[in-house]
Formats: C-alpha cells, sequence, structure tokens
C-alpha cells in the first residue's frame, strides 16, 4: 500500500515534473535567445572597438617610443606627461596641436555646412520629376561612389601648381589671378581641402535628404498651396520641419566623418600637411606614426576622443530635448 | 523553433570562430618568417624606375641564389613611401620578412627598436667579413660604437647633374664648382629663358639631404656629440636658410619646386626645361625617362669655396641602401646565405650596373664597369668629400621634423612671403621641439 501511496503520486507527478523543467528549459532558452543573437555583435565590438580603445588608453600613459614598438607593454610609466606636453600651449607641441585643432573645427564647420546647403537643395530641386532626373542623380551620386584614393589623387593633380587645371582655368584662362597659386602647400591649401571635402561629403547629404523628402505626404504640399504658400513658404514650413530628424543624423554623422577625415588631407598633402590644412587626424598620425612618439600620439587621440564625446553627447540631448518640446 | 536555435547556434560559433581569429591574427598568419629552412621572404626597396623594373631585375639573381643553395626567395619589392611604415608595422607585429632592404640613413633609429639583427664579428665572417666593405658605406650602417644593424647594399652620392646643351647655349664653359658660380650661371641661363636647378620641396628626405650637406659646408651640425639634436644652433639656422634662399633670395630654383615632391624635378631636367638637378645616381633614372646619355654632364656638388673634400667641403651625404636580417627570422642560416649573396663581388656587380649605383664592396667597386665618368665622380665624391647622415636614434623624427620644417620654408618663399633668420630659426625651434625626449 504504501508503495502504491507512495508510487502514485509519483506516477501522478512525473509526467508534469518532467514538463516543468523543459518549459523552464524552454522559457530560459527563449529568454536567453536575443543574448545569444547579440553575443557576435558584442564580441565583435569588443575587439573592434573596446579593446583597441583601452590599449590606446594605458598607451597615453606610457613613454612609447621607437625603443619599446617590439613590445609596448615593457615602456615605462611616464604618468600625464604625455598630456601635459599635449595641452601645454605654450609650447610648440601643444601650440601645434591647438592650431591643428582650429583649423579642424574651421574646416568641419564649413564642410558639413555647405555640404549640407549643397545637397539639401540638390534633392529638393530635385523632388519632382523631370525629364533625365534619373540620370542627373545618378551623376550626383558618382563621387560618393568612387573609391577615395583615386578621386583624391585626381584632385591633386587639377591643383598642381604648374600643370594643374584649377591654375589653368582661374588664371590662364578667367585671368582671376595675377599669379598662378599654389594649392597644395601654404595657406590656400584650405580651401583646395575644404573643395576636395565638399566636392566628396554633399552627395551623401544629397542621398540621405532624397530619402527624408520621400516619406512627406504630397497632400501637405498640396494643401499648402491651395492655401496660397509660395514654394519659399512651403520649404520652411513642410520641409524643413520635416526632415528634421533626418538632418539631426546627417548633420552628425557628417560631422564626425568630417572632423575625423584622414585619407583627403593624406593623400592631398602627404604626411606633412601645410599648417593652414593641417587637420587633426593627419596631426596626430604624424604625432605617433611619423615622428614615432606613440605615447603622446596616444594622450592627443584620448583627448579628441573625450571632446568628440562631449560634442556628440551635448548634440544629442540638444536635439532631442528640442524634438521633445516640438512632440509635447 | 529548430531555425531559430540553429541560428543561434550559428551566431555563437561565429563569434567564437571570429574571436578566436581575432586573436591568433598576428601569430598565425602573416607567414612572413618563413618556418621552412628553404624558403626566405625579402623586402626589396624600389631602386629602378618601377617596381616592375625592380622585380625583372632581381628575379633571375633569385632564381640564381635558388639553384645555388635550394633556397626559394619570395620577392617582394615595397615603394619608398611605404617602406618605413611597413618595417615599423613588422617590428610592432613581430611578423617581418627574413631579409629586407632599408635605407642607409634609418639605420640608427631601426637599431633601436631592436628588431633587426646585429652584425658582430661572427655573423660579418659569414658573408667574408667586414674589411670587404668600403668604410664610408659602414658609417651608416647604426650607431658607432655598436654591431652595425645592417649590411650596406648600393652606395650613391650627390652629384651636379648639367644639361651641356642649356650650358653652351649660355656661353657656360664648365659646370660650377662654387654655389656663387651657380647663382652666376644662373643669371645667364635664365635669360635663355631656362630654369636654372631642380628642387624637391616638398620631399621630406631630399630637404633633409641638402641641408645637412649645407650644415657641413658651413661646419655646422644638427645633433651635438653626444646625439642631442641642435638644430637652432646659428650655423645651422645660416645653412638652412643658405639653401632655402636658393628659391627665396637667388631665385635660381623656381617658385614651382617648393610642391615637388615626386621627382618631378628629375623630369623637368630629362625633357631639356632645367639646366641643372642635384641628385643621386640619377643615370638609369633620365634613361628611363628618354634622355639620351651625351646630353648631360656631370660634376661635384658645389661648395663654398674651393674644391671638395673634407671637412667643410663636404657636398654630399652618404646615400645608400643597406640589407638588414629581421631578429625573428626562422632561417637565420638561408638569411645569412642570401646576404652573402646578394653583396657577393659578382651579384654587386650586377645589380649595381642595373640600378646606375656604387658598390659597397671594395672588390668589386675596382671593377673596369664603374669606371665610367660618370660613376667615377660618385666613386671620389663618396671616397674623399660625402658624409654620413647623424646616426641618431632619432635619425628618422629628424628627417620628418627638419624636413617639414624646410618644405614649410619653401612654401613661404613660393608665396613671396620673407625667408628670414628669424623665421628659419622659428621653424627649426618647432622642429626640435617635436623631437621626442631620447
Amino acid at each position: 500500500m504504501t508503495t502504491t501511496a507512495l508510487k502514485e503520486p509519483v506516477r501522478e507527478t512525473s509526467p508534469g515534473a518532467a514538463r516543468a523543467p523543459r518549459r523552464r528549459a524552454g522559457r530560459i532558452r527563449r529568454l536567453s535567445l536575443p543574448y545569444l543573437l547579440l553575443l557576435p555583435a558584442l564580441l565583435l565590438e569588443l575587439l573592434v572597438h573596446l579593446v583597441p580603445m583601452a590599449i590606446g588608453i594605458v598607451m597615453s600613459f606610457k613613454e612609447l617610443t621607437q625603443f619599446y614598438i617590439r613590445d609596448w607593454s615593457t615602456a615605462p610609466w611616464s604618468g600625464l606627461d604625455n598630456y601635459r606636453v599635449s595641452v601645454d600651449f605654450d609650447a610648440p607641441v601643444g601650440k601645434a596641436l591647438l592650431q591643428s585643432f582650429g583649423v579642424t573645427v574651421g574646416f568641419t564647420l564649413l564642410s558639413v555646412g555647405l555640404c549640407w546647403l549643397i545637397g539639401t537643395a540638390a534633392a529638393v530641386f530635385m523632388q519632382d520629376a523631370f525629364r533625365g532626373r534619373g540620370l542627373l542623380r545618378a551623376l550626383f551620386l558618382v563621387p560618393y561612389a568612387l573609391p577615395v584614393y583615386a578621386a583624391v589623387i585626381t584632385w591633386v593633380f587639377m591643383f598642381q601648381h604648374d600643370n594643374g587645371l584649377v591654375n589653368h582655368v582661374l588664371h590662364d584662362q578667367l585671368h582671376l589671378t595675377g599669379e598662378p597659386s599654389f594649392w597644395l602647400i601654404g595657406d590656400n591649401s584650405f580651401y583646395a581641402l575644404l573643395t576636395v571635402s565638399v566636392w566628396k561629403g554633399w552627395p551623401f547629404a544629397f542621398l540621405i535628404v532624397t530619402a527624408g523628402l520621400q516619406n512627406i505626404p504630397r497632400e501637405l504640399y498640396e494643401a499648402a498651396a491651395l492655401d496660397g504658400a509660395g514654394t519659399w513658404q512651403q520649404i520652411r514650413r513642410i520641409t524643413l520641419p520635416s526632415l528634421r530628424a533626418v538632418n539631426q543624423v546627417l548633420v552628425l554623422v557628417l560631422f564626425l566623418w568630417t572632423f575625423n577625415d584622414f585619407n583627403t588631407p593624406y593623400v592631398l598633402f602627404g604626411k606633412a600637411a601645410p599648417e593652414a590644412a593641417d587637420l587633426i587626424s593627419v596631426h596626430i598620425y604624424q604625432s605617433s606614426f611619423v615622428t614615432w612618439n606613440f605615447g603622446t600620439g596616444s594622450a592627443m587621440s584620448v583627448l579628441l576622443l573625450l571632446f568628440l564625446l562631449v560634442v556628440t553627447g551635448g548634440y544629442l540631448l540638444l536635439t532631442s530635448r528640442g524634438r521633445r518640446t516640438a512632440d509635447a | 523553433m529548430r531555425s531559430i536555435r540553429a541560428a543561434a547556434v550559428g551566431a555563437v560559433t561565429l563569434s567564437l570562430a571570429l574571436a578566436a581569429t581575432a586573436c591568433g591574427g598576428g601569430s598565425s598568419t602573416g607567414g612572413a618568417s618563413g618556418d621552412s629552412p628553404k624558403t626566405l621572404t625579402y623586402w626589396a626597396s624600389n631602386q629602378g624606375a618601377s617596381v616592375a623594373v625592380d622585380k625583372k631585375v632581381l628575379q633571375p639573381e633569385l632564381d640564381k641564389f635558388e639553384k645555388q643553395t635550394g633556397i626559394k626567395v619570395k620577392l617582394e619589392v615595397v615603394p619608398w613611401s611605404d617602406l618605413l611604415n611597413r618595417i615599423l608595422t613588422a617590428t610592432t607585429s613581430g611578423q617581418g620578412p627574413d631579409v629586407l632592404n632599408i635605407g642607409n640613413t634609418w639605420s640608427a633609429s631601426l637599431q633601436a627598436t631592436g628588431a633587426l639583427l646585429p652584425w658582430d664579428e661572427q655573423n660579418f665572417a659569414k658573408i667574408g667579413g667586414r674589411d670587404r666593405f668600403v668604410e664610408s658605406a659602414l658609417g651608416s650602417t647604426g650607431v658607432q660604437g655598436k654591431d652595425p644593424a645592417a649590411v650596406p647594399l648600393y652606395s650613391m652620392a650627390y652629384a651636379l647633374y648639367y644639361n651641356k646643351k642649356i650650358f653652351a647655349d649660355a656661353g657656360i664653359g664648365k659646370p660650377p664648382a662654387t654655389w656663387d658660380e651657380l647663382i652666376a650661371d644662373g643669371k645667364k641661363i635664365k635669360a635663355r629663358g631656362k630654369s636654372v636647378l631642380g628642387a624637391e620641396g616638398a620631399n621630406l628626405s631630399e630637404n633633409i639631404h641638402h641641408v645637412f650637406v649645407f650644415a657641413k659646408q658651413h661646419g655646422a651640425d644638427f645633433f651635438t656629440a653626444d646625439g642631442k639634436p641642435d638644430f637652432t644652433a646659428p650655423k645651422v639656422v645660416e645653412a638652412v636658410k643658405s639653401y632655402v634662399d636658393l628659391m627665396a633670395k637667388d631665385k635660381v630654383v623656381p617658385a614651382g619646386d617648393a610642391e615637388y615632391a615626386q621627382n618631378q624635378s628629375v623630369s623637368d631636367f630629362a625633357k631639356g626645361r632645367q639646366a641643372m638637378l642635384l641628385w643621386q645616381s640619377a643615370a638609369a633614372n633620365l634613361k628611363s625617362q628618354g634622355m639620351s646619355e651625351d646630353a648631360y654632364g656631370i660634376a661635384p656638388v658645389p661648395v663654398r669655396s674651393g674644391t671638395p673634400g673634407q671637412g667643410t667641403q663636404v657636398n654630399s651625404m652618404v646615400a645608400g641602401i643597406n640589407i638588414a636580417v629581421f631578429k625573428n627570422t626562422h632561417n637565420l642560416d638561408g638569411a645569412a646565405k642570401f646576404v652573402k649573396f646578394m653583396t657577393s663581388d659578382a651579384e654587386q656587380k650586377i645589380l649595381n650596373t642595373a640600378y646606375s649605383t656604387v658598390p659597397p664592396v671594395r672588390s668589386a667597386q675596382d671593377d673596369p664597369a664603374f669606371g665610367a665618368p660618370d660613376t667615377a665622380v660618385l666613386k671620389n665624391t663618396l671616397a674623399t668629400s660625402a658624409a654620413a647622415l647623424p646616426q641618431v636614434p632619432s635619425e628618422s623624427q629628424f628627417e620628418t621634423t627638419v624636413g617639414t620644417a624646410v618644405k614649410e620654408l619653401f612654401a613661404d618663399a613660393a608665396a613671396g612671403r620673407a625667408v628670414t633668420t628669424d623665421s628659419v630659426r622659428a621653424k627649426l625651434e618647432k622642429a626640435q621641439q617635436q623631437m621626442p625626449a631620447a
């Protein structure tokens, strides 16, 4: 009896008991699935971004020169020396960094502004269907699709003092300048860099704004037209506010790309950029890889990272607050 | 459900695989340091008119080496603009070639990294001894008092190349021996509508080679005896200014040359647009650009007074290429055999003829193949009036920082801005402050 009594509940509960762990296991599996799927991304993020970043931060506290690059971990600690050198704006290294920073900020603001303006204007202009629109759109995207190196090398040829197309047009044909100008050395190099940067960057703005424009209902424009709004008013009251979210991302991405652009100045000017066009990415590259002062270069990189974090954070905070107010 | 589970398993496997390859990437890939004693990897610097030309010159020799020793050499010709960075990367990762070429001025800098095999007596014995090499070439193989980090392979020196026709048209009988003569000749040449002298104002290394020689001619050095940078010494400033003044004040170097960095001045000379060129071993280069050998003459680089010689009459740096062995090669024996082969009399003759350079090996240098007038000038310069660039660990940084300063001064001169003693000193001071503390 006892045995049956004992056995019975067991027999009764056994199927349920077996089901319960299975269900629990299923639930665990279901709950863990998203994390499992995220794992590759997390690992890659760790390997590609976080580990090198951590190594860079460690390096910035070391005296890392040619004597230690075979095994950087043996380089002696230098405390905050690398940072002190970088921000000592009275001494040449700090002064050059500050100047490069100033050039980069000015260059970025101008380049992003122009890219956005040209891209938006082109997108608005191309909004209405007309003959040849597809072809024109494809043409607009050519600078964006070309490999950076090939495109910038072509610009190098065009900017050459003696045989370049730019001087040929400005000086020989239009007689705008008294003497052929230098574009790849000296002060004009800033404008050469800006030209290439805008030429390369605006098609991206055009692409994104065009995509954004597709989402604005045509009825809004029709209604506005019925109410007597002109083109400019339609752009101001409908197009720009509707593009707000798109522009917010666009400007941020353009800003980060332009601020950190390395390829354009490096291909244009080589490893020693003229002072007027000494963008911070090449400046840091030169400090680390050309003068083999990896510790100072790392410190400069960390300072740059902090700056970009603050600016990006501030920008996101500001724009999202603006949107919340607008939504409310 | 099964497909989701499969996806999850796949994702995890993928991430683990990625992690494994990423971690192991440094040690398993590359394959440069041949584990097999029957292979070697060789990074050759780009010596000829193009990478393809170099392959054509070198491959038959490497085949010969394979026939003799059974060791296959995998060749990679690396352009100059990439070479130092490639070596640096290889040093950091430990994944370098077995044998490589280095610019001889980098010897001390690369020696400091500890990546290159030191050439002590024992290693030199494997390739026939230290005495086989010319002393001036050995001067650019590392810091004095230490075992060399490399072995000289090709030697070069600067000379003055001049266009015979332009000289004759301007009524100039012989090439200038001093800078004053050059400037005076320049006036006559400009009167004929030709440009006088070429320079590569935006090429950092070229700038360094010239200001170094100018400093020597002024009795000055960029480094103190104990290896500290001394870029702002009054005589150094004066020397750098006098080089830039060739454009800024004397106007013998055209303003357009301030942005040259891709050997455009060699093309200008080869095309007959320009009367003179200061270059190292230009013959092969000029030939490849279609300039016939009778069209130009070759003379020693001018000095301040008198004739070239030791001391302040130095008129060239000791230019050249060294061959080095990566310390962590798995085939040290094979590497030594290869260096021996490349520095053997027979190979020295073949390779230096192909590149119009001078063999740094004594016995090969005496070969009649190197007795032609242009090689004689280079040989004589190397023997009597050339000096090695400072063999200090920070030489490579010196090339960059001072080279950049000179580039900026040329840019000022080209834009018509005054180049003064103060502006030169300011640029050099900045260069000095950017040098790493040694």
